[in-house]
């Protein structure tokens, strides 16, 4: 689909982009933080209580079937398009943290003092806590890839890092603070002579380009439907079947066993082990929907348009007297993070914010790239396939007219 | 003047503007003339917990009324700063302690600012009434 020919089109699937702020018509360009939910995925979530709600695996009854079955095809949908190898390899979780937790907990067991696991210094806050509460159990320590100005990682000192006691790699394959787009193969790669497993974190991926976990190798790869135009609350962990089937179980509860009485419990098989409970069924299905309707439109369509809208809005916002982009890699997603002068980022964001203009300020979780660049934070713009470049024209005349005011 | 008749002179003064764009540039004015705090007063035992931007504030007590002196990296929080000393400081501990602040609310910041904003807000009048207690049981 040719997309700068259908924006009106596309822009009509999503109600909310009609919102109107203080009489402006909403300029959504917080992407990175949430994306928008096409009327085709809200529809999924009211046609499920509607028409499908019930409890999935255990009922007999006609409704829990067919619940069950369009579960499980949503699951086929992922490892489809992740080209995973088996559907075992694909966990419904509620969100990429979760995910992350899941993982380091696997790790619980078999990690010890003197290991060492890498994380890189572009890594999201979730990426960084989990790994280091699994550093404090069990007396492994984090090493940290740095990173230079133009906020890519530093690979020379990564290749130095790696030993014999990596056990662990950590990396995002897009970060979100700056938008670098990391060499995650030539990391899970290195990571792998040593035989480390690699975690890579997706969240800022999956809605902006096509993803095959085959040809990366990755053990793990995570990521959240709420940042490709899915419902919050549900995230998707794809990891290597045979790395999950040594892992033990992360939480307890009914669906993933096998046989329970009180003097021991036997798993279910793979992916049940790390499903307990009732899953947001609703979510998980509508999560599916979301991810028809960008292959629908098309991932590569949609790296081509964004590629034109950062390009387009670099180029406009460098016009901005004492503008200073941070993040300035060759090869990045649609995210420019940025400050201009020494105006207070939250000063900025909520003057444009009251003329329509949805940005995040702050850290954006990222706060160990906010102290690499010694400021405390910034102002990123985060574009999606629905945004259009009458709205980054905008961006720029509220900049400017916040400019003046704050000057 | 009392901190009442100051509230109400605050709410007069915002009653002029038609959009919140003319309040912001009337925030971002008074923001900019707040007098520099003391650098040695930026330290970080002054700074508020809870707040998007820095802010530091102290305060010193002399002829039995409460001066507060605070300061931000923020333009427009340092305005809203402003406007809560200028009703709060020079006044004595125990009326600081009752202030009643619905100027706040009167001008329609508390609904205009997003909730991590309120709570720095919240914060700020917090760390200003425990001064205030701390003076009065001197």
């Amino acid at each position: 689909m040719d997309i700068k020919k259908n924006i009106d089109s596309i822009r009509n699937d999503f109600p909310i982009l009609s919102t109107s702020v203080n009489g402006n018509k909403l300029v959504y360009l917080d992407n990175a933080a949430t994306s928008q939910t096409p009327n085709c995925v809200i529809d999924s979530i009211s046609d499920y209580y509607k028409n499908l709600n019930s409890n999935i695996h255990r009922g007999v009854h006609f409704l829990s079937q067919k619940a069950t079955e369009i579960y499980e095809e949503t699951r086929f949908k992922f490892k489809k398009h992740l080209n995973a190898n088996s559907t075992k390899e694909i966990i419904f979780t509620s969100g990429t943290t979760h995910s992350i937790n899941l993982v380091a907990n696997g790790f619980n067991n078999s990690l010890k003092a003197g290991d060492e696991i890498i994380v890189s210094s572009l890594e999201h806050h979730s990426n960084i806590v989990p790994w280091q509460m699994l550093c404090e159990k069990t007396g492994a320590t984090m090493k940290v890839i740095p990173m230079n100005q133009e906020g890519e990682l530093n690979l020379n000192a990564y290749e130095d890092m790696l030993s014999k006691k990596t056990k662990i790699v950590f990396v995002n394959h897009v970060s979100n603070a700056l938008g670098t787009v990391n060499p995650i193969k030539f990391i899970i790669d290195r990571a792998h002579s040593f035989s480390a497993k690699v975690l890579i974190d997706g969240a800022q991926a999956i809605p902006h380009f096509k993803v095959d976990v085959n040809d990366l190798n990755a053990d793990f790869y995570v990521f959240s439907a709420h940042k490709f135009c899915g419902p919050t609350g549900v995230g998707i962990l794809y990891a290597k079947q045979s790395i999950l089937e040594d892992f033990p179980p992360y939480q307890g509860g009914g669906e993933m066993i096998d046989e329970v009485t009180f003097e021991k419990t036997t798993y279910a098989d793979l992916p049940n082990k790390f499903e307990p409970g009732t899953p947001n069924i609703a979510g998980v299905i509508a999560s599916g929907i979301a991810l028809d309707y960008i292959n629908g439109i098309g991932l590569d369509n949609i790296k081509k348009y964004e590629d034109e809208l950062l390009s387009y809005a670099t180029q406009k916002l460098k016009t901005i007297n004492n503008l200073k982009i941070y993040g300035t890699s060759q090869n990045k997603t649609s995210v420019i993070s940025f400050n201009i002068g020494d105006i207070h980022a939250y000063d900025i964001g909520s003057i444009i914010d009251n003329l329509g203009i949805a940005v995040r300020t702050g850290h954006h979780c990222a706060q160990p790239i906010m102290d690499y660049y010694n400021i405390p934070g910034t102002i990123r713009v985060s574009f999606c396939f629905y945004n259009n470049f009458d709205e980054i024209d905008k961006l720029v005349n509220a900049l400017n007219r916040a400019v003046k005011m704050l000057s | 003047m009392k901190i009442k008749d100051i509230q109400e002179e605050i709410i007069d003064e915002f009653g002029i503007f038609d959009s919140w764009m003319d309040k912001y540039e009337y925030i971002i004015e008074l923001g900019k003339n707040v007098p520099k705090i003391n650098e040695d007063d930026k330290v970080d035992e002054n700074i508020i917990k809870g707040c998007q931007s820095k802010v530091w504030l102290h305060a010193k007590k002399s002829n039995g009324l409460v001066q507060f002196y605070a300061d931000s990296d923020a333009l427009i929080t340092k305005g809203i700063i402003s406007l809560l000393l200028r009703v709060l400081s020079n006044q004595k501990p125990s009326d600081i302690i009752q202030a009643n602040l619905d100027f706040i609310d009167k001008i329609g910041l508390r609904q205009h600012l997003s909730v991590n904003r309120a709570n720095g807000l919240n914060n700020m009048i917090k760390k200003i009434k425990f001064y205030a207690i701390g003076y009065n049981n001197k």
